[in-house]
């Protein structure tokens, strides 16, 4: 059994180990998480699901915390823009 | 300033959106105003409202000063600090009885001067994809937009200052006195005064009965794109305007930064605050049956409001019986927002001893003497 998983982050194909966080996975790709109501870059601050700035889109459902989601095999994730 | 006297035309008591559009207006006009208010500018019933400029029809004085009033509201269509949105309403008709009584409002509005479409269901669904199937069609009322009050409010009390406008900020008046008003300081201030203290009228003016009509609201996060207008069942007048002790209504509105506002409800009977979850479900229950994607967004805060709302429905604008130099603009219930800045402006005409623009009668504080 493969200790990792695939998953695709803004239609990239990320490797990450088994029981990663999703804004680990992110972090791989961008630290461009989301876009504030004012227009700027956001990205995790607390890590542990407090501050709401790592939301992204995940398997089409948006405001998911990126921080708080272990990856999946095959999860497409996107930053809310 | 304790034993101090301060002179003023006129005395605005209470600064929600009401106290600020007279205070605004009254400044326009020229008068030394002073304006008191205990609490932050617009934090009342105007820091809980949804912001809706809506002319709503089943009573023709309401639809009159509605009409009057967003006729002002046009000027603040490019104001930074309004959020002005021109999202227009539409209003849901389920089945076909609510279709054939949306032909009639249409006409109504029509009448008045406000622009109204029927919809058939088909048009309905271009217009609003994410509706739940069955639904019948509905009515547009193109011009119609949404703002956000507390900051209208402060902008009002902003710039009355600016036109010579004082603010008594933090202080409340103990007591009305002859000629004017006692503060909680101490101070006297002599003039005029005009009562706006929506729900806390009966405080001053005991003689004008008033009650709370508690709401609940719920806000979510941004989702831009899910809906494009404010949206309203058309049996929302059952509700707004029944005598039920409690009622929900499908009224849901999207804000210009994508979120949602989800609303409404009405209560007589719950006189504290909190928000009370089994309403809440109720409330959300409504909206979820009108549009089912709601269920799956998440929210971000729930709060209540409470309405300033009197025997008849109509706001009380006009001179308090039996007294002089003393002037109420309060109870509008849910359309304080809509109509404040035709209220302040007919308020200032009888004050000012000026003709009307619209008939005062069908708001004349003395209805509730006789």
């Amino acid at each position: 059994m493969s200790s990792t998983v695939r998953l695709s982050v803004n239609g990239q194909a990320v490797d990450v180990p088994v029981g990663a966080s999703v804004a680990a996975a992110m972090a791989q790709v961008s630290l461009h998480f989301r876009r504030s109501v004012g227009g700027t870059s956001r990205a995790p601050l607390c890590g542990m699901g407090v501050c709401f700035e790592c939301r992204v889109r995940i398997d089409g459902v948006a405001h998911v915390r990126a921080c708080m989601t272990p990856v999946r095999e095959g999860m497409q994730v996107q930053s809310h823009d | 300033m304790s034993g101090a006297i301060a002179t003023y035309d006129l005395i605005v008591i209470g600064a929600g959106i009401v106290g600020a559009s007279c205070a605004d207006a009254a400044s326009a006009d020229g008068l030394r105003v002073a304006i008191v208010e205990p609490g932050p500018i617009g934090g009342g019933a105007t820091a809980a409202a949804m912001g809706h400029l809506v002319a709503m029809d089943d009573d023709p004085a309401e639809l009159a000063l509605a009409r009057y009033s967003l006729q002002q509201w046009e000027a603040f269509a490019e104001l930074k600090e309004a959020e002005f949105s021109r999202c227009g309403t539409l209003w849901v008709a389920r089945g076909e009885a609510e279709l054939d009584a949306a032909a009639l409002r249409v006409a109504r509005l029509g009448a008045a001067g406000v622009e109204a479409h029927l919809l058939d269901a088909k048009t309905l669904y271009e217009l609003e994809p994410a509706l739940a199937p069955n639904m019948s069609g509905g009515m547009l009322v193109p011009r119609e937009a949404v703002v956000y009050p507390p900051r209208v409010a402060r902008y009002l009390v902003q710039r009355a200052q600016s036109c010579g406008a004082h603010l008594y900020a933090g202080r409340s008046v103990q007591t009305l006195i002859r000629g004017g008003a006692q503060l909680d300081d101490g101070t006297t201030l002599s003039g005029p005064v005009l009562v706006a203290t929506g729900c806390a009228l009966p405080a001053l003016l005991p003689q004008l009965p008033m009650r709370a009509r508690k709401g609940h609201l719920v806000i979510t996060e941004r989702y831009p794109n899910l809906l494009r207008h404010q949206l309203l069942e058309l049996g929302y007048a059952d509700s707004a305007h029944g005598d039920a002790d409690s009622s929900v209504a499908f009224n849901v509105q999207p804000r210009p930064t994508g979120q949602i506002l989800i609303g409404s409800s009405r209560e007589f009977s719950a006189t504290d605050a909190a928000v009370s979850p089994a309403m809440l479900q109720r409330m959300l229950e409504r909206s979820f049956s009108f549009i089912p994607a709601l269920r799956g967004l998440q929210a971000l805060r729930a709060w209540t409001g409470f309405r300033p709302t009197t025997p008849d429905g109509r706001p009380y604008l006009g001179a308090v019986p039996g007294t002089t130099d003393q002037w109420v603009a309060a109870g509008h219930e849910g359309l304080g927002v809509t109509t404040a800045l035709g209220s302040a402006r007919l308020l200032l005409d009888l004050i000012q001893s000026r003709p009307p623009a619209i008939d005062p009668s069908p708001y004349a504080p003395s209805r509730m003497a006789a």
